[in-house]
């Protein structure tokens, strides 16, 4: 049985793999910021086999409450197995070009407040000797694009983070997954008329997930062609880059 | 986005809400004026789940509670059958009715107050609903069951999602003690031997059989008909087996009479003796084409269109063998027709199930199917049957209101809550619903 904490329990993605885990009979505490959702997904996860569900309360953005969180969900977990991160907003780029505080506070959400989790969640397994730290990222932060640089650049900060963690926390037995979904079918984006060929089921992306921290890799592209996309747009060259709108 | 159901005819144009809560889906409710399709897994075959606006359960997903000494779980209509069998299974309970296919909603399930292999013991989905809480409006979520507000009750089960959301649902899971059954096949080389063969089984839980559509002669009606039951022995166990899936689109010209033909012949002999016995999990019983991805994609990519209709026993053997004959005699016949005897109806008022005995079969969409396809509801009508609205796409107006006679009670429970012009559907509108 694996101890695993959650944070943005809500999330598609991350309930998704929740899902999984509670079928293994898992014992999960779930961080969010909607209580009312969280709620009823423990519930739900309960009765899908979970052996114990908690949660409570989380804010990204309410960086000085992240210590208290985090020790009450090791005073409940005790030891953390894997840690599952994966809050953030979509942002809005257009309204990030227009207004500074607007960028600035996508930055903030996206990067700052995880940089904040992070750092507290490394120093608790530093000290663990064990566990998995997985953190969604997305394969926006591999190149600045103009269809979404803003969200980009904070999740390229998020990577960069994780890179330099990873390397840190491996001499004492911890393990760091950067995890770079593609597109998924959320809540947001069922309404977008986007190509069905491209778009991820989140349970697919479940399954890569776990799968993954089973595995320890570092890096995960999920599904698994967005590896080569990436590839092909970060070689772009900037004369013709400049001129698409990717 | 374009949608379509099932039999991918027809397809439609549509704006699509996926509301995550019940707060979410009252609250656009509200914010929407005009009307609304509610839609599960989009399972049905025609346009029963089609509308310029449709509201998708996708993410009312949850399971609420389960009470693990009375086997009642209470979920969002989200959640698929497939999902509870996944949870339960290995807990020892089961489906208490399930469809052909696991992957439909339990607001779907509902909505089309479904049936299996064990109507004729077990009756229908809803007949193992103690209550569903349906959602009217931006203001109105209200409880129904037998008991309370009973009207809307027997209105919203088999009513094809036109009396509102269904936001959630209480179901009686059942206890079983192995994830397989013990299935029998009885070869039966005619129509009668077919019927005679159900009434004599009719003690087993499930039956069906799969009816051969292109041979006439003294074959008419030659079948496979299988029992189940419950094995008391193997293990609560959830099939292992990879779905493979369908990813292309089979061109139309390859399913014609020779492919058909071909395929019935071999699948009937498949079975060399006349009773074979087998242990098998559930899954291959109950859902053997989920094994295949997408089967959908089989019929071309004009799409088809299932006709599934049911004649009263009184009518019988001759009714049966007539509307057989024709169907034979077009040579429009699928690969496989599924044949089943019905026990009683329920008080559902637009539920498909009653006394009698119904044929499904699958026709690709072609200029000259709908010919015969309304032949064949004249004969219907006649024999003083009915067509399944879940698996039509183009029954008339008339056919529907002389077969369904419960249809003006339903117009009046709309009328009482106040539904009818908010919950429509492509298929209400044909069918002189709104």
């Amino acid at each position: 049985m694996q101890n695993i904490l959650i944070i943005g329990a809500t999330s598609t993605i991350a309930e998704a793999t929740a899902r999984l885990y509670a079928k293994q009979g898992a014992k999960l505490h779930l961080l969010a910021r909607n209580l009312s959702k969280l709620e009823r997904i423990a519930a739900d996860l309960k009765i899908r086999g979970a052996s114990s569900v908690t949660f409570s309360g989380f804010e990204g953005n309410k960086i000085e409450k992240h210590r208290e969180v985090i020790e009450n969900a090791i005073n409940i977990l005790g030891t953390m197995d894997i840690v599952l991160i994966a809050y953030g907003t979509l942002g809005n780029q257009k309204a990030s070009e227009a207004s500074a505080e607007i960028a600035i506070q996508e930055f903030q959400t996206n990067a700052l407040s995880i940089i904040s989790v992070l750092t507290i969640l490394a120093n608790v397994m530093e000290k663990q000797k064990k566990g998995i730290l997985a953190v969604i990222s997305s394969v926006a932060g591999d190149r600045g694009r103009p269809s979404n640089y803003v969200y980009g650049t904070a999740k390229a900060a998020v990577t960069a983070f994780c890179q330099g963690l990873s390397a840190r926390l491996y001499k004492s037995g911890v393990h760091v997954l950067i995890i770079k979904p593609g597109m998924v079918d959320t809540p947001m984006t069922t309404e977008m008329a986007m190509p069905a060929i491209l778009v991820a089921k989140p349970e697919q992306v479940a399954i890569d997930i776990i799968k993954a921290i089973e595995k320890r890799n570092d890096v995960l592209y999920t599904p698994w062609f967005w590896k080569y996309v990436m590839i092909g747009i970060i070689h772009l060259p900037n004369s013709f880059f400049n001129k698409t709108n990717l | 986005m374009k949608m379509h159901g099932w039999g991918r005819y027809p397809i439609v144009d549509a704006e699509v809400f996926t509301p995550t809560s019940s707060t979410d889906l009252q609250r656009r409710l509200s914010l929407h004026s005009g009307s609304i399709t509610p839609r599960g897994l989009g399972r049905s075959y025609g346009d029963s789940s089609l509308g310029d606006k449709m509201l998708s359960t996708r993410w009312l997903n949850h399971m609420l509670t389960f009470d693990q000494s009375t086997g009642i779980l209470h979920c969002e209509s989200g959640v698929s059958l497939s999902e509870i069998l996944e949870v339960f299974v290995p807990k020892g309970w089961f489906l208490p009715v399930t469809p052909g296919t696991q992957f439909v909603t339990v607001g779907g399930a509902i909505a089309s107050d479904v049936h299996g292999k064990n109507h004729h013991v077990a009756g229908c989905f809803c007949d193992h609903v103690k209550y569903i809480d349906m959602i009217l409006d931006g203001e109105r979520m209200i409880r129904c069951s037998q008991k309370e507000n009973s009207d809307l009750f027997h209105a919203t089960c088999g009513g094809m999602g036109l009396t509102g959301i269904i936001y959630s649902a209480a179901i009686c899971l059942k206890p079983i003690k192995s994830a397989f059954i013990d299935q029998t096949t009885f070869k039966a080389s005619n129509l009668k031997e077919s019927l005679d063969l159900f009434a004599i089984h009719e003690d087993h839980p499930y039956s069906v059989a799969w009816i051969d559509c292109i041979t006439g002669g003294n074959s008419l009606g030659r079948s496979l008909l299988m029992t189940g039951d419950h094995a008391e022995n193997g293990e609560l166990t959830l099939n292992r087996k990879r779905r493979v899936g369908l990813p292309v689109d089979i061109p139309s010209a390859l399913l014609n009479r020779y492919s058909i033909t071909a395929f019935n012949t071999l699948y009937y002999h498949r079975i060399r003796g006349q009773v074979v016995n087998h242990h098998i999990h559930y899954e291959p019983f109950f859902y053997p084409l989920d094994s295949i991805g997408d089967w959908n994609r089989m019929y071309g990519k004009n799409g088809f269109t299932q006709y599934q209709f049911v004649v009263p026993k009184e009518a019988g053997y001759q009714a049966m063998s007539t509307i057989l004959k024709t169907i034979v005699d077009s040579g429009k016949g699928s690969f496989l027709a599924v044949l089943k005897v019905f026990g009683k109806r329920n008080q559902n008022l637009l539920s498909f199930p009653m006394d009698g005995y119904t044929l499904a079969l699958d026709f690709k969409i072609e200029q000259d199917l709908f010919p015969l396809l309304d032949k064949l509801d004249t004969m219907v009508l006649h024999y003083g049957g009915k067509i399944y609205l879940t698996k039509d796409a183009r029954v008339s107006e008339d056919t529907f209101k002389q077969s369904y006679p419960n249809w003006e009670q339903f117009q009046s429970v709309r009328d009482y809550y106040e539904v009818k012009d908010r919950f429509t559907s492509l298929q209400s509108k044909r069918l002189g619903l709104n």
